[in-house]
C-alpha cells in the first residue's frame, strides 16, 4: 500500500512525475486549479510503490508520498 | 501510513514558488532545503541571493536570506562569512549573475578560496529579464538580444565556469550536475550536501554548477526542455566532478 | 588625555577600531590608502578581518553582507571609487544596514586629479547612490573632528539603521596632526553590539518564518515598498543638523564653506577682525542634514554679502547656501578646483572685494 498527495493548488502542470513515474500511477487532470494550471492527479494510484521519484522531481514541492 | 517523502519545512508552507512551469529553479532550492534539514544547519543558513529570478526564493524560502546587487553575491557572502564563521553561508546564482556581470567577484572568491559555497544555476539564458543572450547561451541557440541565435565571431563561445576555476589554486571542489531525471537530480542533491559538508570542514570555496532548463524564454514546452538539455546542453556542459581536493 | 600625532587616514582608521568595528574592505585609490593599509595591520590585533576587495563594487558588497552579519564595518575610497560604490550604497540604505564609509575626496569629474578637492557635494548629499535615499553626511575639518564624527557614525548608523558618510578630503586625509583618541571599546562591548543585531542579522535563525532574518534591498510588493520609503523618509527628516556659527551676529560679510575650505576661512575671519573688517563664517558640520536655519541668524540689514568658500569648479554647496539665503542678500563665490587647495589669500581678497563694494 502506498499512496502519493497532490497539492493541487502548487502543481503547474509540468509534467515531470507524469513522464518519470515508472509505474504511470499519475497524468495530467482535467480540472484547473486557481492559477489555471490543469493539475496532476494520481489515476492508478494502487501500482504505487512509494519510490518517490515523482516528488523529487516535482519542482514545486506538491507531491508527499506515503507507504 | 508512513509519510516517506515529505515536502521540506524550509519552504514556507503556504507558499506556491513564482517560478514557470517546468522550472528548475524552484526544484533546486528544494533539494537545497532538504540538505539543509538532513544536515540540521537550517539555524545556520545564510543564503546569499542573486538577482534576477534567484530573487524568486526571497519570500519562499522560510530561512535567512539577503538578496544581493546583481553579480555581488561572492563579495556580500565573503563580508557575511568572515564576520560570522559559524554560518553556513551559500549564494544561490544564475549564470548572468555569476558568470558575466559578478565575474570578477566570483573569480576573486573562488582565488581567495572563500569558505562559502556556490550554487550556480546555468541555463543558459536571462530568465527574469525575458531571455537575454548570457555567457553560457549555447552557439546557434537563440535570444532575445541575439536573434539570429549565439554567433561565436560575433559573441564568443559559452563560458564552462567550472573549467574556469579549476585554472585556479584554491577552489577545493568543482562539480557540474543537473536536474533533468531522477538520477540527477539525487547526484544534485548529493553534491550540495558535499559542498556544504566542505564549508563545515573549512576547505574552503565550493561550487555546484547545475545545468537546468529554462523552458519559457526556450520557448519550449517543460518536457522538450528536458530533451533539450540532454541533447544540446549537456554535450556543451559535460557533468561530473571537476575538481575535489 | 594622552596626544599622538596622526596621519588623517590612519587617524579615522584607528577611531573606527575603537569604535567597534571589526571588518573593513576596501581597494587602492589615492589619496586614501592609508586607511586600508592600516586596517590591514590592525584588524588582526582586534580580532578584526581586514579584506583587500578586488574592486570597489565588491568591497563594498563585502561591508553589505559583514554588516548584514551584525558586524560593525566599514570601507572607504575616493572620488571616482565611490561612485563605484554608490551600488552597494544604495543596497545598504533601502535594506536598512548600518554601516560606515569614508570618501576622502579627491578632484573631478572622471578620474580627475589625485589631489584633495571638494567636487563630490553632490553625490554625497543629493545622489550617492539610485533611489533618492538619504544619509547622515559629517564634513570634517580637522583630523580630530574625522576621529571624533567616525567614532559617532557607528553609532548614528546603528541606531538609524543606515549608512553613514564622513565627507572629508585629501587634505584631511594626509596631513598629520596632533589627535586625542577615544576610547576603545572593550571586546564585551563589541560583542554586545552585535548581539544586539542578531533577530536581524542574516547568520541563521530557528526555522521560524515569521522571525527569520530577511535582508531586503527591495521589495515585490509596491504597497510594501512604499510603505518602506515613508518610513525612511520620515526618519530622515528626524535628524537635526550640525553646524558651526562663528562670528555671525555682527558680521558684514558671512563665509560659509565646509571641511578644509572652512578651516582655511575661519583662520581669514581672525585675521580680518583684526584690521577691522566684521566677517563671520558658518560651517556646516553636517552637510547632510543641511543646517538652513543657520543661515537666519545673518544680521540681513547689515550682511552685504554671503561668500561661498569650495574647491569645486562649478560650485555645488552653494546650491543648497542659495536655498538658506533665500535671496536675502547676494551670494559671492570663492573657487578652486583640479586638486589645488584654497589658499587663504584668495579667500581674503574675495572678502576685500566685496568689503570695498
Amino acid at each position: 500500500m502506498a499512496k502519493v498527495e497532490i497539492r493541487s493548488e502548487s502543481c503547474k502542470s509540468c509534467g515531470y512525475c507524469v513522464k518519470f513515474c515508472p509505474k504511470g500511477v499519475l497524468a495530467v487532470g482535467e480540472k484547473v486549479n486557481s492559477k489555471g494550471y490543469e493539475y496532476v492527479v494520481p489515476v492508478n494510484m494502487d501500482a504505487c510503490i512509494a519510490c518517490c521519484i515523482c516528488a523529487r522531481m516535482c519542482p514545486d514541492a506538491a507531491i508527499e508520498v506515503y507507504k | 501510513m508512513e509519510k516517506v517523502y515529505a515536502r521540506t519545512k524550509t519552504i514556507q508552507d503556504d507558499k506556491v514558488s513564482g517560478f514557470c512551469p517546468g522550472c528548475m529553479h524552484s526544484t533546486v532550492i528544494k533539494l537545497i532545503g532538504e540538505v539543509l534539514e538532513e544536515m540540521h544547519l537550517v539555524d545556520k543558513a545564510s543564503c546569499v541571493l542573486g538577482i534576477g529570478c534567484c530573487g524568486l526564493h526571497m519570500d519562499y524560502i522560510a530561512y535567512d536570506n539577503i538578496t544581493a546587487p546583481h553579480g555581488r553575491a561572492c563579495a556580500v557572502a565573503t563580508g557575511i562569512k568572515r564576520s560570522n564563521p559559524d554560518s553556513l553561508v551559500f549564494t544561490y546564482q544564475g549564470d548572468g549573475d555569476f558568470a558575466s556581470i559578478g565575474l570578477a567577484e566570483s573569480i576573486s572568491a573562488a582565488n581567495r578560496g572563500e569558505n562559502i559555497t556556490v550554487i550556480f544555476i546555468n541555463n543558459g539564458i536571462y530568465g527574469m529579464t525575458g531571455g537575454q543572450m548570457a555567457p553560457t547561451t549555447l552557439i546557434g541557440m537563440k535570444a532575445s538580444t541575439a536573434p539570429k541565435g549565439r554567433i561565436a565571431e560575433e559573441h564568443g563561445y559559452p563560458m564552462h565556469m567550472c573549467e574556469i576555476l579549476n585554472q585556479l589554486t584554491a577552489p577545493s571542489y568543482l562539480e557540474r550536475t543537473s536536474c533533468n531525471n531522477p538520477q540527477n537530480v539525487m547526484k544534485t542533491k548529493n553534491a550540495i550536501k558535499k559542498a556544504f559538508q566542505n564549508q563545515l570542514d573549512g576547505k574552503g570555496f565550493s561550487m555546484v554548477e547545475i545545468v537546468t532548463s529554462c523552458p519559457t524564454n526556450w520557448g519550449l514546452d517543460p518536457l522538450d526542455a528536458l530533451t533539450y538539455i540532454e541533447e544540446k546542453m549537456l554535450p556543451e556542459f559535460p557533468l561530473g566532478v571537476v575538481r575535489d581536493k | 588625555m594622552a596626544r599622538v600625532f596622526m596621519k588623517g587616514c590612519e587617524a579615522i582608521a584607528e577611531a573606527a577600531v575603537r569604535a567597534g568595528c571589526r571588518f573593513f574592505a576596501g581597494y587602492p585609490i589615492t589619496p586614501q590608502n592609508e586607511i586600508p593599509e592600516y586596517f590591514a595591520r590592525r584588524m588582526p590585533e582586534v580580532g578584526g578581518t581586514f579584506v583587500q576587495g578586488e574592486s570597489e563594487v565588491a568591497s563594498i558588497n563585502m561591508v553589505y553582507g559583514a554588516a548584514s552579519a551584525g558586524t560593525r564595518s566599514m570601507t572607504s575610497s575616493s572620488s571616482p571609487g565611490v561612485a563605484l560604490k554608490s551600488e552597494g550604497i544604495s543596497y545598504c540604505a533601502s535594506a536598512r544596514i548600518p554601516m560606515v564609509y569614508a570618501n576622502i575626496s579627491r578632484g573631478g569629474p572622471g578620474v580627475g586629479s589625485i589631489q584633495p578637492a571638494q567636487m563630490d557635494y553632490f553625490q554625497a548629499t543629493k545622489a550617492s547612490g539610485n533611489g533618492g535615499f538619504r544619509m547622515r553626511v559629517f564634513a570634517p575639518s580637522t583630523v580630530q573632528e574625522a576621529v571624533d564624527m567616525t567614532y559617532r557614525a557607528f553609532d548614528y548608523a546603528d541606531q538609524d539603521r543606515n549608512p553613514v558618510l564622513i565627507l572629508a578630503d585629501g587634505v584631511i586625509g594626509t596631513m598629520m596632526e596632533p589627535v586625542v583618541l577615544p576610547q576603545m571599546k572593550s571586546d564585551e562591548e563589541v560583542a554586545a553590539i552585535k548581539e544586539s543585531k542578531k533577530s536581524w542579522a542574516c547568520i541563521g535563525h530557528e526555522l521560524d518564518y515569521a522571525h527569520r532574518a530577511w535582508i531586503q534591498p527591495g521589495q515585490w510588493s509596491t504597497a510594501v515598498q512604499q510603505k518602506c520609503n515613508e518610513e525612511a523618509a520620515e526618519l530622515y527628516a528626524s535628524w537635526e543638523p550640525e553646524v558651526e556659527e562663528y562670528q555671525v551676529e555682527d558680521a558684514e560679510i558671512v563665509i560659509t564653506a565646509y571641511g578644509i575650505s572652512a578651516r582655511i576661512s575661519k583662520s581669514v575671519v581672525d585675521m580680518l577682525r583684526k584690521e577691522g573688517i566684521k566677517v563671520g563664517l558658518i560651517r556646516p558640520v553636517t552637510v547632510y542634514p543641511f543646517p538652513y536655519e543657520a543661515y537666519d541668524h545673518i544680521d540681513y540689514s547689515k550682511c552685504k554679502a554671503v561668500l561661498d568658500v569650495e574647491m569645486s569648479i562649478p560650485a555645488q554647496f552653494v546650491e543648497d547656501v542659495a536655498v538658506a539665503v533665500k535671496e536675502r542678500c547676494p551670494i559671492e563665490t570663492c573657487l578652486c578646483s583640479g586638486g589645488n587647495i584654497m589658499s587663504r589669500d584668495a579667500v581674503i581678497a574675495a572678502v576685500k572685494k566685496i568689503n570695498e563694494k
